[in-house]
């Protein structure tokens, strides 16, 4: 039990101007009340690394509202058109990841790979001063692996050594996340005992997780 | 120049689609990614059982929209739009969903665009300077899926021909497009030329050309579109 820890707890544990992984797609499986305690905090230029952020004002959107986020590295800010507009004022500075190179990126950072190279993005303006090889007659583009000090991810069920399973499409990044920080907190709706979860359906092996918070508070 | 209302134009556009793929399905199993936009609808005209939709927020079996008492706020597609479970639908990461798509395994993906030229190449992620920032997952399925089929209107809302001879805003992948599906044209990208396969029955060949801009070359064996 030696990781289960309050919401506040494990914000605490956050160093001001980190860069912080957040699992989320939209509004789908992102860990809420970590968040809401984030936007609370006096925690300043932060690095968020996340696929969106939010809407306007909810979910990650707040962080920006309340000026905490010097860089963002994603991919697609539509949703919250306040992106565009701070970083158009030069307010932050954002780079941008084609989704599946992200998702890339994250994961080949867990595992120990520095860089790979993919079609994507060849030709473009995202491939721009990156190195260039063929493989197959075929253009590939070098690209670096993405880590975090933090990453702040949310699953269904973590058991108390903190093996986490998933629900439906909340899953998204936050797997990948959980291998690409030096500090993973989890945020879980429910904690069940340990050996209660099927060891064949375990997604996130406790090996990954450093803090497990539960929604409702301990 | 206004033919066919937008509404229907959009509606037709999916239903090309939805015919072609239920062609396809025929032979075999297809596994295909609609963007947001007119190709979300194209979902609503396939009738193949044969059909598998992947969703690249980590969904394959994505079934219809949810209706108001089912709408689940983490079970949602790539537009976040609350969707439904099929049988035998799958869940995964976004890492593993890439790889589906970046691995050859997804047979066709369906995208919208601001502009697809004569060679192929589409501008759909951003006007520059703009009140959006993001590029998702269109670089990703374009430079993937093993088909990409644009599913867009003729004409911008100003009228100006979206089918160019060369993309003027950024593009997101070069030499991509497959197939190009308008209200007015259907045209397949081969041997890097542009050829119309089918023409709209409101117009003839005299008024596509007026209205596009690339330089296509007219199938032998040209179809009037079967559509209402």
């Amino acid at each position: 039990m030696k990781k289960l820890k309050s919401i506040q707890e494990a914000i605490n544990m956050i160093k001001p101007g980190s860069s912080i992984m957040v699992g989320s797609f939209g509004l789908a499986g992102y860990p809420e009340k970590l968040i809401e305690a984030l936007a609370e905090s006096e925690l300043k230029d932060l690095t968020i690394i996340s696929n969106d952020l939010g809407s306007p004002g909810i979910g990650l959107g707040k962080l920006l509202r309340n000026n905490q986020i010097k860089a963002l590295i994603g991919n697609y800010y539509n949703w919250n058109p306040e992106v565009a507009m701070a970083n158009n004022e030069g307010k932050i500075k954002v780079t941008l990841v084609p989704q599946g190179t992200f998702a890339e990126a994250i994961r080949a950072a867990g595992v120990g790979i520095p860089a790979f190279f993919t079609p994507t993005s060849a030709g473009t303006d995202l491939a721009q001063g990156k190195e260039i090889k063929i493989f197959n007659e075929r253009t590939y583009i070098m690209e670096e692996s993405i880590k975090a000090d933090v990453a702040l991810i949310r699953a269904y069920k973590a058991d108390e050594l903190g093996n986490l399973v998933y629900y439906k499409t909340a899953r998204n990044f936050n797997p990948l996340m959980a291998m690409a920080a030096n500090l993973v907190i989890a945020e879980v709706d429910e904690i069940v005992p340990t050996g209660t979860l099927d060891p064949e359906c375990i997604v996130t092996p406790h090996i990954f997780v450093d803090v497990i918070t539960a929604k409702e508070g301990i | 120049m206004q033919v066919i209302s937008e509404e229907k134009a959009k509606q037709r556009i999916a239903k090309l689609v939805a015919q072609y793929f239920d062609k396809c399905a025929e032979e075999k199993t297809l596994f295909i990614n609609l963007g947001v936009g007119i190709p979300t609808m194209v979902a609503d005209y396939i009738t193949n059982t044969n059909i598998f939709l992947q969703a690249e927020n980590g969904m394959l079996g994505v079934g219809k929209a949810a209706s108001e008492g089912q709408k689940d706020r983490n079970l949602i597609n790539a537009g976040r739009v609350p969707i439904t479970e099929t049988s035998g639908c799958s869940f995964f990461d976004s890492s593993t969903s890439f790889g589906m798509i970046r691995g050859g395994h997804i047979d066709a993906t369906v995208i919208g665009a601001f502009e697809v030229d004569e060679e192929g190449t589409i501008a759909n992620w951003i006007i520059p300077n703009g009140k959006q920032l993001g590029v998702g997952g269109a670089m990703d399925l374009v430079s993937g899926a093993r088909q990409v089929i644009i599913a867009m209107q003729h004409t911008t809302k100003k009228g100006q021909p979206k089918l160019v001879k060369k993309c003027k805003l950024p593009i997101t992948g070069v030499g991509e497009a497959d197939i190009v599906v308008t209200e007015m044209g259907v045209f397949f990208l081969e041997n890097n030329k542009l050829v119309l396969k089918q023409i709209a029955p409101e117009i003839s060949l005299d008024i596509l050309s007026c209205i596009t801009e690339a330089d296509f070359e007219v199938s032998s064996d040209l179809k009037v579109m079967d559509v209402d």
